[in-house]
């Protein structure tokens, strides 16, 4: 549920570097395997929610 | 004045006593067994002795006493103020939370219910001031089933139709029927939704359960009752397995996503259709002309 209003995205893994640009921190990785390894990880540590943007990227936003 | 004095003892008697009846501590486990509830009977207490000595006051002429019933209301106010405010710093701590709106209903009932109090044993006193106990006692039983029954609020059962829905995956989005929920990246996540997950759809029977349903409390409340009761497959680190209600927008139906402990989904229908409607939820579009007129 919307409880509040910030949503941030904590951190990017994507398959393909020049897809993601600013600030995030973002994690390079080179198979589809590792990307969901390191993205499941990512959202246990940080407490959010792994979205997946069909681009290659998938993102770990706070909810 | 000693004529007066059985039947305000028994007013205070019966009226704590009505207090006790409506502390129900049930599946929302709240007040806490034993603090929470002497707190209310003391409460309690102090209403039915307000409302046990307004009339036999007004007799004696003691028009002061009767004033402070006044002051008293202001009293029950602030009960609200604490339960309002109690409930809301333990919400944070709530794996799937109540929502203000539940909140803030139940600090209502807790308010309401001292007004009840009162109300029992002006009666009950009353009554036996005038006649015979066992008239007062009977009065007393009568308000408090009156009370009972008028303080008991719609269920979502009364104002939808409740079932079960199957969970649909397109690429990474999850979907129930045709009500999208959310994206979902995580492979493991979307096996163990696909897995344990139970869809709810819930269709609003006119245009007034519609806005009724589209409020977002009423949509937490019924995501943390069906959560609290069937258990929750779901811990701090897996903010993804929340319950989600989301809306379909064309029908007004909603959709509720949710990874119960147990799962059975004629219980969790039979949960979904228990929770209570919101009094603060509830709307009423087809009173006005606009809406009468715009449904269709």
């Amino acid at each position: 549920m919307q409880v509040s209003i910030s949503k941030v995205i904590l951190a990017a893994v994507t398959l393909e570097p020049g897809k993601v640009a600013g600030s995030i921190p973002t994690f390079l990785v080179n198979e589809r395997e590792e990307q969901q390894k390191i993205a499941q990880y990512l959202g246990r540590i940080l407490e959010g929610v792994v979205h997946d943007l069909e681009n290659g990227v998938l993102i770990i936003v706070k909810h | 004045m000693p004529f007066s004095f059985f039947p305000i003892v028994f007013g205070v008697i019966l009226g704590t006593l009505a207090r006790y009846l409506m502390l129900k501590s049930d599946y929302r486990h709240y007040p806490s067994y034993p603090h929470g509830i002497i707190t209310h009977i003391s409460l309690g207490f102090i209403a039915a002795v307000l409302g046990s000595v307004a009339v036999p006051a007004l007799m004696a002429k003691e028009f002061a006493a009767v004033s402070f019933l006044a002051l008293a209301a202001q009293q029950f106010r602030e009960v609200r103020t604490i339960e309002r405010e109690m409930l809301l710093n333990l919400d944070k701590s709530e794996l799937v939370q109540r929502g203000p709106d539940y909140i803030e209903g139940i600090a209502r009932v807790f308010e309401s219910r001292n007004y009840l109090v009162i109300l029992t044993s002006l009666v009950v006193s009353t009554v036996t001031l005038f006649t015979h106990w066992i008239f007062g006692f009977a009065a007393g039983a009568l308000a408090v089933m009156a009370s009972n029954r008028l303080m008991s609020g719609r269920r979502v059962g009364d104002i939808a139709q409740v079932r079960t829905g199957d969970i649909q995956f397109k690429g990474a989005n999850v979907f129930v029927e045709d009500i999208h929920i959310m994206n979902i990246g995580a492979d493991e996540a979307r096996e163990i939704l696909q897995k344990r997950g139970v869809g709810v759809v819930i269709e609003p029977v006119n245009d007034n359960e519609r806005e009724t349903l589209g409020n977002n409390g009423q949509r937490m409340a019924i995501a943390h009752d069906a959560a609290s009761q069937l258990g929750i497959y779901k811990d701090v680190d897996t903010p993804e397995f929340t319950p989600l209600v989301r809306r379909d927008l064309d029908t007004g139906r909603i959709a509720m996503l949710i990874v119960p402990i147990e799962k059975d989904p004629e219980f969790l229908i039979m949960a979904v259709k228990g929770v209570p409607v919101l009094e603060s939820a509830t709307g009423k579009p087809l009173k006005s002309r606009a809406g009468k007129l715009a449904e269709d």
